[in-house]
């Protein structure tokens, strides 16, 4: 199922937290060689973890990280802000409609229905909080990704060569995505919304004191 | 709404000092015509600044109860951004219960809309909506300004973001190059995907300039944001 969580909320959810960041280190750090810090945990974290950004996350019947995705709006400390403004004409992209996503990332044989899943749910935080644009930091292959999915991103500009190459750009989603990618997804938009309005009705402060 | 919304976001951005910024408030809740308004930054180092229509009483009692350690609306807002109605949140404790009870008897109604801002450097606020009335009528007022209420939330906290920085030169909104000149092409009546072969970029990347461009404008959409760019002499057709 899909989750929305709020980087406070993970201690809720430590089996998906903790194989979430494994699998990140595996993806980032392993295979797509990046310049990121792996932890003695074996977990990539980095400053913007510590932020309390939105997770989206795809979780397997065993409890364990599918595939997830990382939100903060642009109004606040952001990667591309901080990071990547070269890339962007020099434009600090600010607004509370635009979300930059970052750290899209599979877990290791994660079918094309976790990147559906994925996709559906910024769909759905696009629709729900009226956003106009995600800005992403990505790689060549999520590039292609986001392509399949019918997202056709516009990448602003790259920095690196081979499989080091690191992009931003701007994606959104149309209402005319939506059919193609429940059905790639398997999920009706019925699903889909109860997982949503569920996670953000949730207050989890009742289950700490029902735990104390 | 909207166009008193555009209106009032005009006055927001008039606003010269703390007094005026406290009348703000008062003027958007009539606008609204909605019990309460109240916007509040509590800042990294836990200094707060804030405003809003709550009777003194009211937060006189709050800061002696310490309300500020228990305030559901507090804790389940902190360090978000997505934004949250007041019955979305967790009352089920007996001393959130009496909380709201003690709240509801200083004025301040049943329902209530927090929004959640991030600003630069960790900064972070509340802007909140409140009123007395049922379900329904709230969801409705929420539903019809949602997306107007967050541009109008953001504003209220670039004003303050300017007090803050009291002891640098106070200057109006600036537009990096490509901004002003997407803005330019939309003045001089050319479509987006026109200006957007002007520009030679996509039209996609074209309206994310233009929309944070209407942010640092403070304008509630495109055409306002032209009007305010051309008013503001940001922008020469």
């Amino acid at each position: 199922m899909l989750r929305y969580i709020y980087g406070n909320d993970l201690c809720h959810f430590p089996r998906l937290r903790d194989t979430m960041f494994r699998d990140r280190a595996d993806q980032f750090k392993r295979r797509l060689g990046w310049d990121v810090h792996v932890n003695e945990a074996g977990e990539e974290r980095d400053e913007y973890d510590a932020i309390n950004p939105l997770y989206v996350i795809w979780e397997k019947p065993d409890g364990t990280h599918g595939g997830s995705m990382r939100f903060l709006p642009t109004t606040g400390d952001t990667m591309v802000n901080d990071h990547f403004s070269h890339l962007t004409d020099g434009v600090r992209i600010e607004s509370p409609f635009i979300w930059e996503c970052t750290r899209f990332c599979l877990a290791p044989g994660a079918d094309r229905r976790v990147t559906a899943a994925l996709t559906l749910a910024a769909g759905e935080i696009m629709e729900e909080f009226h956003l106009k644009h995600f800005v992403g930091v990505f790689d060549p292959r999520m590039e292609r990704i986001y392509s399949l999915m019918g997202l056709v991103p516009d990448v602003l500009g790259r920095v690196g060569e081979g499989r080091e190459t690191i992009g931003v750009g701007l994606w959104e989603m149309h209402e005319d995505v939506f059919a193609p990618t429940l059905e790639r997804a398997g999920i009706d938009r019925e699903t889909s919304k109860r997982w949503f309005h569920d996670a953000f009705n949730q207050s989890y402060e009742e289950e700490l004191r029902a735990i104390a | 709404m909207t166009t008193g919304l555009q209106d009032f976001l005009e006055d927001i951005q008039r606003v010269e000092n703390f007094e005026e910024f406290q009348d703000a408030t008062v003027k958007l809740r009539d606008l609204l015509g909605i019990a309460h308004v109240v916007y509040h930054w509590v800042n990294s180092v836990g200094e707060r600044f804030g405003a809003g229509t709550y009777s003194s009483e009211w937060v006189d009692r709050y800061l002696e109860k310490d309300y500020l350690r228990m305030d559901p609306v507090i804790f389940g807002c902190f360090q978000r951004f997505t934004p949250v109605s007041w019955k979305q949140l967790d009352w089920s404790s007996k001393a959130a219960k009496a909380f709201y009870r003690d709240a509801m008897d200083y004025g301040v109604g049943n329902q209530g809309y927090t929004i959640p801002i991030r600003g630069p450097n960790g900064q972070f606020a509340l802007f909140t909506l409140n009123d007395n009335t049922t379900d329904d009528a709230w969801d409705q007022l929420i539903a019809r300004n949602e997306r107007d209420l967050v541009v109008v939330a953001h504003e209220f906290n670039k004003k303050a973001l300017s007090f803050d920085a009291q002891n640098e030169v106070q200057v109006g909104p600036s537009l990096s190059p490509r901004e002003a000149s997407a803005i330019t092409h939309l003045a001089k009546g050319l479509s987006r995907s026109q200006a957007a072969v002007e520009m030679g970029i996509s039209e996609h990347t074209l309206r994310v300039y233009i929309e944070s461009a209407r942010h640092k404008l403070g304008a509630m959409n495109t055409t306002h944001a032209v009007a305010r760019a051309l008013s503001m002499g940001l922008i020469i057709v």
